[in-house]
């Protein structure tokens, strides 16, 4: 579809190209007197119409404690869609269901994944790894520890990169997370490259995914502050920035670890 | 089949008693010097429990407790106070030692006398909410609960006010993420902390104090709750009690399933706190509602009741009366099931009549709300109709835009008219239609109670801490010896010595 012309369209209520939509928002006024009232609509209407709803109807009005007002809104758009301007951002991965991620270890690797977390040098801070790895999760999603087919290891805080290493081994690691919160003096991008010289030096390279053990674990590093263009630079296969979920690592992992799946029937 | 399944429970218990009985760990020690009045922090915002107890840990060990050196040292080195010595002693100028004899006795009705005073001010805190109950008035059931979590405590007050002037009658508020995972409990008041704000005991006073100037306002006791769940469970719980909280979330599998807690380490922590709330009048909930939320709600209804059973036991045992086990469930049944809200009330009604007495808490739809915040807004309806129909105690009201936000204003006021309605409309609905005898409802009720005596019969064959690591509860596996906070953990010599113990386990009052 991208790239080709699309039809111009509008939001359809109940008829082509009526443009009705809905809305609901509260504005901090009273809703108490009157005229308070009178204010508070006309104050909602004038927000509809600043949004593109003309003309637009408050349907509903309610007096939330004596400083809000909560409305319901209903208007008509005067704004056009125009299909061929939308772009969708493309992602190098699809991101998966709990339950393909997990039907994507077992067929394609035929065994658990085994994935490595922790936090390493002198970085305390925990929450990274623990939204992206605990069973409690983060926006929603469960962490990695909640996928069956994976085998989590957590290390924690203050690990010693060496020590990393040896247990990536010790553990046949197919992933290796480090989150990076401490940003002092860039603090992250050497911890990332600490990582990247210790597993390159430490372990041999290369190596087939899919069902053998890769000779040096997928290295992933997290944290608020890194720009996720840089994992060549620092030597890293992946990088996440501000706001990752654990369900789009695990579909990471999935894709890179893992063969696609054979086309099914009529193919793709 | 009732008392069998208490019976099991008992069987199943009774080890993890024994092992808290005769073990105790850094976080228990530190409450004990939390109860005798020891606070504040060094200039890096550790605290003086902290600094203390591992100072001591580091000398004598800890093996004896913490108090027998500690309050030697402090009777021989002529401190004025817990917080000179523990100064003293983080710059390593305190040379601890076990005393013997007449020295042990000194140091023992010293520290005795401290605890003395640290649970006059709690039993002095648990007079107060009856005061104050009885000058304003108790809410009837269901209590309707609400959360705050701003991260800034100053914001959260306003909030909170807003929240039980919209009809809340319990306030929570949600700690900052990760705070379970903290072995030490932050100082102050905080104004910063991630999708939730810092349980701290500066934070509860001034929450406290708040929501007192509401309650005589709205001429209703509105309650406070926290948790005391994580590394710190008996120090968040002595906070708790000294600043008058009412209710905390206090649930050790909670921490083992979604934190990966040392199973050991949070199980002795529980007990002690357990009985800090006991005397504080605390009403304990528990996180059974969790499980659900990972494991699917009709396969592991049974566990819900196998945890719930176990959790009844250690609270017992623990010192708690009925009246404060909130224990957990939840509505978490995908609503794409043939008769989903059938197999929701045999749930409900089957917990309601195994507990006839508990303030049973009762958690709101999490797992399938879509984003669709139309369907969500029904199926939060259908919640509230489950929770009057079958007269749960604690109703936390769910919000439609679940999983997409923290609640708008106006999603917490739409969740508290669509509570209000059903309790209005349908209020009387549980007295006026009984599910049939031998009916679905019945026969499921029936199936999940001896499913859990199954499971109890095995956990109590296998024992619960294997049970646990096999991953039987939140189909999430955590053994006995993996974990966080395990190096806390210690047994206790001949001759331990907890001077708060001595008034927990009922010698004393």
């Amino acid at each position: 579809m991208t790239g080709e012309a699309g039809p111009v369209i509008r939001p359809y209520g109940d008829t082509t190209g009526d443009g009705r939509v809905q809305l609901s928002f509260t504005l901090p006024v009273p809703f108490g007197t009157e005229h308070e009232r009178a204010v508070a609509e006309g104050a909602a209407l004038q927000l509809a119409a600043k949004m593109g709803l003309e003309p637009a109807m408050v349907v509903h009005a309610k007096g939330m404690g004596p400083a809000f007002t909560f409305f319901i809104v209903y208007g008509r758009s005067s704004h056009l869609v125009d299909l061929s301007e939308v772009t969708v951002a493309e992602r190098e991965f699809p991101v998966l269901p709990a339950a393909e991620i997990n039907l994507r270890i077992r067929s394609g690797l035929g065994r658990e994944m085994v994935v490595l977390g922790a936090c390493i040098g002198t970085d305390a801070h925990t929450v990274g790894i623990d939204a992206i790895l605990n069973v409690k999760g983060h926006a929603g999603e469960k962490g990695l520890e909640y996928y069956r087919e994976m085998r989590v290891v957590n290390l924690g805080a203050q690990v010693d990169v060496a020590h990393l290493v040896a247990r990536a081994a010790a553990e046949h690691a197919d992933a290796v997370l480090v989150s990076q919160v401490v940003t002092q003096r860039d603090a992250h991008l050497a911890g990332a490259r600490a990582l990247a010289d210790a597993f390159s030096t430490g372990m041999s390279g290369g190596g087939a995914s899919g069902g053998e053990r890769r000779g040096r674990p997928l290295l992933v590093v997290g944290g608020p502050r890194f720009d996720p263009t840089m994992a060549t630079e620092l030597g890293v296969d992946k990088i996440f920035g501000r706001g990752t979920t654990p369900r789009e690592v695990a579909s990471y992992l999935v894709h890179t670890l893992t063969p696609e799946p054979a086309a099914a029937g009529a193919g793709s | 089949m009732v008392r069998a399944a208490r019976d099991l429970a008992r069987i199943a218990g009774q080890p993890i008693v024994d092992m808290a009985r005769s073990h105790s760990t850094v976080s228990v020690e530190r409450a004990v010097l939390r109860l005798a009045g020891l606070d504040g922090a060094d200039e890096g915002g550790m605290p003086w429990v902290n600094r203390l107890v591992d100072a001591v840990r580091e000398t004598t060990g800890l093996e004896h407790g913490v108090a027998l050196p500690a309050w030697d040292a402090l009777v021989t080195g002529g401190y004025p106070s817990l917080s000179a010595l523990a100064r003293d002693a983080a710059a390593g100028a305190v040379k601890f030692r076990l005393p013997e004899g007449a020295d042990a006795a000194a140091a023992r009705a010293a520290a005795h006398a401290a605890l003395a005073r640290g649970f006059a001010a709690v039993d002095t805190r648990r007079a107060q909410r009856e005061a104050i109950i009885g000058e304003t008035s108790d809410p009837p059931k269901p209590w309707i609960y609400l959360i705050v979590a701003t991260g800034d405590i100053y914001e959260d007050i306003p909030q909170a006010q807003a929240a039980a002037r919209e009809g809340a009658d319990i306030i929570a508020v949600i700690r900052s993420t990760g705070q379970s995972l903290l072995d030490y409990v932050p100082e102050g008041a905080t104004r910063e902390g991630f999708a939730g704000t810092y349980a701290t005991r500066e934070n509860f006073r001034l929450m406290r104090a708040a929501l007192d100037q509401t309650s005589r306002e709205l001429g209703r006791y509105v309650r406070l709750t926290n948790y005391a769940s994580g590394l710190c469970m008996p120090e968040i719980a002595a906070l708790a009690g000294l600043e008058r909280l009412d209710m905390m979330l206090n649930d050790c599998m909670y921490g083992i399933i979604f934190r990966d807690i040392n199973p050991r380490r949070t199980f002795i922590d529980q007990r002690f706190s357990r009985q800090i709330h006991a005397r504080a009048g605390i009403i304990i909930n528990t996180g059974e509602d969790n499980y659900l939320t990972t494991a699917d709600a009709v396969d592991a209804a049974h566990t819900v009741v196998v945890s719930q059973l176990l959790n009844e036991f250690f609270g017992t045992e623990a010192g708690l009366a009925d009246w404060q086990l909130g224990l957990g469930h939840a509505f978490e049944i995908n609503p794409e099931v043939p008769d989903s809200f059938l197999l929701e009330l045999a749930h409900a009604q089957l917990v309601r009549e195994l507990f006839p007495d508990a303030p049973l808490k009762y958690m709101p739809p999490t797992k399938h709300m879509t984003g669709n915040v139309f369907g969500g807004y029904l199926l939060d309806a259908f919640f509230n109709l489950a929770g009057v129909m079958t007269e749960q105690s604690i109703l936390l009201i769910g919000m439609m835009t679940e999983g997409i936000h923290t609640p708008f204003l106006s999603d917490r006021d739409l969740a508290l008219e669509n509570v209000r309605y059903v309790a209005r409309a349908a209020g009387r609905l549980g007295e006026n239609f009984r599910p049939p005898a031998g009916g679905f409802v019945q026969q499921r009720a029936q199936q999940v109670l001896a499913e859990a005596v199954d499971l109890l019969r095995r956990i109590g064959a296998d024992g619960l801490l294997n049970a646990i690591a096999d991953g039987t509860f939140g189909i999430t596996r955590r053994p006995a010896d993996a974990g966080r906070g395990l190096d806390g953990v210690f047994q206790r010599a001949d001759g331990y010595f907890n001077p708060a113990a001595e008034f927990l386990e009922g010698q004393e009052s």
